[in-house]
């Protein structure tokens, strides 16, 4: 059957600087189905999306709508035929309410109507079984209502095509299930959906078409029903690849020290709320302890704790049997406690600083290479060349800025850093998010290189999968609260029912 | 035909020089326009200045004049800027210099040799006094360091009215606003001819290299660009952010302190309301040419204070007030800082 | 006129340039574009006010040309802060200079000329002979206008759907650009707003409340605008209670001399309660839920 499609995508490219984001994508969307994008981190899924969307300029390529051709330079345009967007990273403003945020995309009138506005967004709700408060600030909400409210906002605009960003990365395995609910029910009113995603998984369960990219080319058009699962895994990644496992799982530790003891630990966040709620937990060196949770449940307000970047405002921590709370992050870091933080962009690099210079950040005062006052750059240019050449990092040289290296290249660089003290203990949050398939094997073989030398590592991550792989023991985090505990094998169903745990307060 | 604009991945030093020189040649040419505007004709505008400023020794023995003050007060805010902590008070910091080297000169009772070694330490710890009160306000709380500093400015300027219109006032000089001429073992010598006051000078020098060296060799200087960089990835990596904005306020302070002592020891001999012409605000600009860089910036203060030298003969022979040393400082800042982006990205031309 | 209502008319007099200034800065600094050049644009408005009152005998042509040049000045900071993505407190420290340098150097002849033309007060009947509040309606015509102003500024910020975008726009400029907001659009618009405001605050100064020009008669008021700003919590009706505040300071002065406190020392009063305001306003705003726009002093670039 050939159907005409509703959107035509014709040879479209995109160059950024040093890589070729697109080169001559097609792509079609026929009224009425569901197609996943499907490809690698990297693959140029986002940015075809943000070219039909009109927040990026093609190099060249046509786009056509109804068998027209149409020139979408901006948001507006696209919204204007009827194209909504929900990004990865949610475009709400945090300061304002839900109401507010959906009047700024679709009021016409100069004076605001907020009533007429609320009950737009009501009979959204009760259509697809979605509820949010429309009067509450988008701060208060969790990140799953966050989405829910990006999908209302999208919706409001009465959109014929709506695209969807990597949609299940900020859910739990439930929410995952009421949102393919909605998309089914969204479907069957005619409304077609384009669904970014890498987890191949979720692409095969919802989507009528699948289109994989890889590095900015389409590798093929295919039905679910027609491929196997590693007929698309050589499609993303273009060969088979090794999954890095952990596979001596927990040994008993108790006749061990412990290596870090969290006892009740309260932690509050930048707004002044409580971010961690007396959490403890016990880790033993060569253990590898992950924390699972959707960002923004307390992980990064405990691992700064951890680490002596924020104030401890109740229970303790000890660190090789050193009671470390609110002590100096300086002296932490001394008893050999390395942290990769999550956001690498925003909290680990120095993006105009060279690259020697983001190596040394948290390895200057070691007596190797520095005296009381100064540091010896010229006795650290070997440690560095070596730390290049043993994590792969891809750099002109070792003055360029950070900024012009790619992310999986600045992902190594922060672990080559992590890597100059022989750490006893790696506090790791978010180690592989939007990384390439060979790069995430690097950072987990790595991981799992250090267990084996005896290392502790709390392995912060979003990933239930990354978790489940490498963990020997499992927390979960919602809400600051500790609502899963987990030894030894755990079953990915058993830690994400403790992920959708309600806390109460 | 359209004008591209692409990014680019790699800016060599040569190309970064150039970018600055033409936006200085283009903010130039801008005040050109502003001189045709008030009815001036910019080429004898610019060859009366340029021939007042190096047609004779003496315009560039003023040169160097000027160039002490505001490259004391630029080498102390590179420090500052470098951590991005924007002090804009080395002119009330230059002031408090002053005003604490004159009370060293002329109402204490230390002995002559070490009155002007006194004199010095004196005007740094004024400075850097001045400085603390911004520089723990923004270390602390994080309040605006601009403001506070720019109304520190203004509450040394009253003091000084203070101080000259009353207690300080001099016996000799009826009821002009100044003091006593300091006595002669508390003024610095100068080489014969100029009003080079050669101290000051050396010790321009030998700090301009000891902060390059602080810069580039120590963990400090590598903690505060860090800090400057990405605030919240340098306090995670466990430096204390805390106490070196403190110290780079604290320290560009005493740097304009030390400017002070200059230009009452070395210049007037005495405490004046004038002591600075807006020196302190001047030396913004050389910061910036000299991307924080203490050799360049040593390098742009001698540009820089030519303008002063320049800005003064314009008074005198254009009947131009002493505010267009301002406009030279305003325009040439907006052109410097507007070029960065552009340093960054290649200009093409397509023709289709 | 007893004595505490001929200090209220001096404050309300002395209040109006600041609020002005600050009415525009809220405007300019909600859209996310910091503007320090406050000083600078009010110094040229207020030259540029007096010189052409004093050039055209016309007190609306000279208010309008003190806007123009706000407008003129403030594009400067527009261009370099969101074209060209400059950083922010540079640009507005060079437009602080600038302004203060043209106006310095185009004012020189004209420094201490008399200046016959002024804005005058305008009774309004009955209410100005209300005891106190009077002082109120008694004043001229632009005290009048900065306070309805601050009224339909609050009202347009808050009600309408341009308020919303300029609110959006200051916070979280990518979410903006994702709903078809114009972001640069929207914060050359508020900046250029903002320096007409500026202007006419630099204006005021030289129209009515110390007619005629000296050189650098804005005497910093620029900067203590954007010190109320941040008092006011970027709120169009809570910056007329702190200009109000500030102006009562100026009045203050003039209460304080008898007592023999000497007079340059009290000329910096006002600039050491605004550093004691600015450091307790930002201290108590750390802990409450009200903060300044997220993006702020961020130049806005789509990747």
């Amino acid at each position: 059957m050939i159907t005409k499609p509703l959107i035509k995508m014709e040879k479209v490219s995109k160059k950024f600087p040093n890589v070729i984001a697109l080169d001559n994508v097609d792509f079609s969307l026929i009224k009425g189905e569901i197609h996943a994008l499907l490809g690698e981190n990297g693959a140029g899924k986002t940015t075809l999306m943000k070219i039909l969307f009109g927040m990026l300029k093609p190099d060249s390529g046509t786009i056509y709508i109804n068998g027209k051709k149409v020139n979408i330079t901006s948001p507006r345009d696209a919204m204007q035929h009827k194209i909504g967007m929900v990004h990865q990273h949610f475009m709400l403003v945090d300061s304002l309410t839900v109401l507010e945020n959906i009047a700024l995309s679709y009021e016409k009138k100069p004076i605001i109507d907020y009533n007429e506005i609320e009950k737009k967004i009501k009979e959204i709700s009760e259509r697809y079984n979605f509820y949010v408060d429309p009067k509450s600030k988008i701060w208060q909400l969790s990140v799953g209502e966050q989405q829910k409210v990006e999908i209302i906002k999208a919706l409001c605009g009465d959109v014929d095509v709506l695209i969807l960003d990597e949609p299940t990365s900020v859910l739990t395995p439930i929410e995952v299930e009421e949102l393919f609910k909605a998309l089914n029910a969204m479907r069957k009113q005619g409304k077609s959906i384009i669904f970014i995603t890498h987890k191949l998984d979720e692409a095969i369960s919802i989507s009528d078409r699948i289109t994989v990219l890889r590095k900015g080319k389409v590798v093929g058009v295919v039905k679910p029903s027609e491929v196997t699962k590693s007929d698309l895994v050589k499609m993303m990644v273009g060969r088979e690849i090794a999954e890095m496992i952990n596979k001596d799982k927990y040994k008993s530790n108790e006749n061990n020290i412990p290596l870090v003891e969290v006892e009740n630990l309260v932690v509050f966040n930048d707004r002044g709320l409580v971010a961690v709620n007396g959490a403890s937990f016990v880790l033993y060196p060569g253990e590898i302890l992950g924390i699972a949770g959707i960002t923004g449940n307390g992980q990064r307000e405990l691992a700064e704790a951890l680490i002596g970047a924020r104030r401890v405002s109740h229970g303790k921590i000890k660190i090789l049997g050193i009671n470390t709370t609110n002590k100096k992050t300086r002296d932490i870091i001394k008893l050999g406690v390395s942290y990769i933080p999550e956001d690498r962009i925003r909290f680990g690099i120095l993006p105009n600083l060279s690259v020697t210079e983001n190596l040394l950040l948290t390895n200057y005062d070691d007596p190797r290479f520095s005296r009381k006052l100064t540091v010896n750059y010229h006795s650290f240019r070997n440690v560095a060349l070596n730390l290049i050449k043993e994590f792969n990092i891809v750099t002109p040289n070792l003055q360029t800025p950070a900024k012009f290296l790619s992310g999986g290249n600045l992902q190594k660089l922060l672990i080559a850093r992590s890597a100059v003290k022989e750490p006893k203990l790696i506090i790791v949050s978010n180690p592989t998010s939007g990384l390439d398939v060979a790069t995430v094997a690097l950072v987990h073989e790595w991981l799992i290189r250090m267990k084996k030398k005896n290392v502790g590592i709390i392995l912060i991550s979003e990933d239930l999968e990354e978790i489940i792989k490498l963990s020997d023991k499992i927390i979960v985090l919602k809400e600051g609260k500790i609502t899963g505990n987990f030894v030894g094998e755990a079953k990915i169903t058993e830690v994400a029912t403790a992920m959708t745990t309600k806390v109460s307060t | 035909m359209r004008v591209k604009l692409e990014k680019r991945v790699q800016i060599s030093k040569y190309e970064i020089i150039a970018v600055r020189i033409a936006s200085i040649v283009l903010a130039l040419l801008s005040i050109g326009l502003l001189f045709i505007v008030s009815g001036i004709d910019p080429f004898y505008a610019y060859s009366v200045i340029l021939s007042g400023v190096f047609g004779s020794t003496f315009g560039i023995s003023e040169v160097i004049v000027k160039s002490i003050p505001i490259g004391l007060c630029s080498l102390g805010l590179s420090l500052a800027y470098t951590a991005k902590v924007w002090n804009i008070g080395s002119d009330g910091q230059l002031i408090m210099g002053a005003i604490f080297a004159t009370w060293v000169a002329l109402f204490s009772n230390f002995p002559q040799v070490l009155i002007l070694p006194s004199m010095f330490l004196a005007g740094f710890i004024g400075g850097l006094v001045w400085a603390t009160v911004p520089a723990f306000l923004k270390s602390k709380y994080n309040v605006n360091e601009v403001i506070v500093t720019l109304m520190m400015n203004y509450i040394s300027l009253n003091l000084l009215d203070y101080l000259l219109s009353g207690p300080w006032r001099g016996h000799g000089v009826f009821n002009y606003p100044i003091t006593d001429e300091f006595p002669k073992f508390a003024r610095l010598p100068s080489i014969p001819g100029t009003r080079i006051h050669y101290p000051t000078l050396i010790l321009l020098i030998l700090l301009t290299f000891l902060i390059l060296f602080v810069m580039n060799r120590t963990k400090f200087g590598l903690e505060i660009k860090a800090m400057g960089d990405n605030l919240e990835a340098a306090r995670i990596s466990g430096i204390d952010t805390f106490k070196n904005s403190l110290i780079v306020m604290m320290i560009s302070g005493g740097l304009a302190g030390i400017a002070g002592v200059g230009e009452a020891a070395g210049i007037q001999y005495r405490l004046i309301r004038n002591i600075s012409p807006g020196y302190g605000y001047s030396a913004i600009i050389p910061a910036w040419i000299g991307g924080f860089n203490p050799v360049v910036v040593l390098v742009a203060s001698l540009f820089v204070s030519a303008l002063f030298v320049g800005g003064n003969i314009a008074k005198v022979s254009l009947g131009l007030s002493y505010g267009l040393i301002n406009v030279f400082n305003g325009v040439i800042l907006i052109f410097l800082i507007s070029s960065e982006y552009l340093v960054g990205y290649r200009v093409r031309i397509e023709w289709t | 006129m007893d004595i505490v209502t001929s200090l209220l008319l001096e404050s309300i007099k002395a209040s109006t340039p600041l609020l002005l200034a600050t009415l525009g800065e809220i405007y300019t600094e909600r859209s996310g574009i910091l503007n320090l050049g406050i000083e600078g644009i009010m110094a040229i408005g207020a030259f540029t006010g007096f010189f052409v009152a004093y050039t055209t005998r016309s007190l609306p042509l000279s208010l309008l040309a003190a806007a123009t040049i706000g407008i003129l000045l403030s594009s400067l900071h527009a261009i370099s802060s969101i074209t060209f993505k400059a950083n922010q407190t540079v640009s507005g420290l060079a437009l602080a200079m600038l302004g203060l340098g043209i106006s310095s150097v185009a004012g020189s002849k004209y420094v201490g000329l008399p200046l016959t033309l002024t804005l005058q007060p305008i009774r309004i009947p009955y209410l100005a002979s209300v005891p106190i509040a009077g002082a109120f309606f008694n004043q001229d015509f632009l005290v009048y206008f900065s306070l309805i102003l601050s009224i339909f500024m609050w009202f347009f910020l808050n009600r309408t759907k341009y308020g919303l975008q300029i609110i959006a726009v200051g916070e979280n400029p990518s979410a903006a650009d994702a709903s078809g907001i114009n972001v640069e659009l929207v914060r050359y618009l508020c900046t250029l707003f903002g320096g007409a405001l500026e202007g006419l605050a630099g204006a005021y100064i030289s129209l009515a409340y110390l007619p005629g020009w000296i050189d650098g008669m804005t005497q910093g008021r620029g900067w203590i605008a954007i010190a109320l700003t941040v008092l006011s919590l970027w709120d169009p009706l809570k910056g007329i209670l702190v200009a109000l505040a500030f102006g009562s300071i100026d009045a203050l002065q003039y209460v304080l001399q008898p007592y023999g406190i000497p007079v340059s020392l009290l000329n910096s009063l006002p600039y050491v309660v605004t550093i004691v305001v600015m450091a307790v306003a930002t201290i108590l705003l750390a802990k409450r839920r009200v903060r300044p726009p997220s993006a702020l002093g961020t130049p806005y670039i789509r990747e």
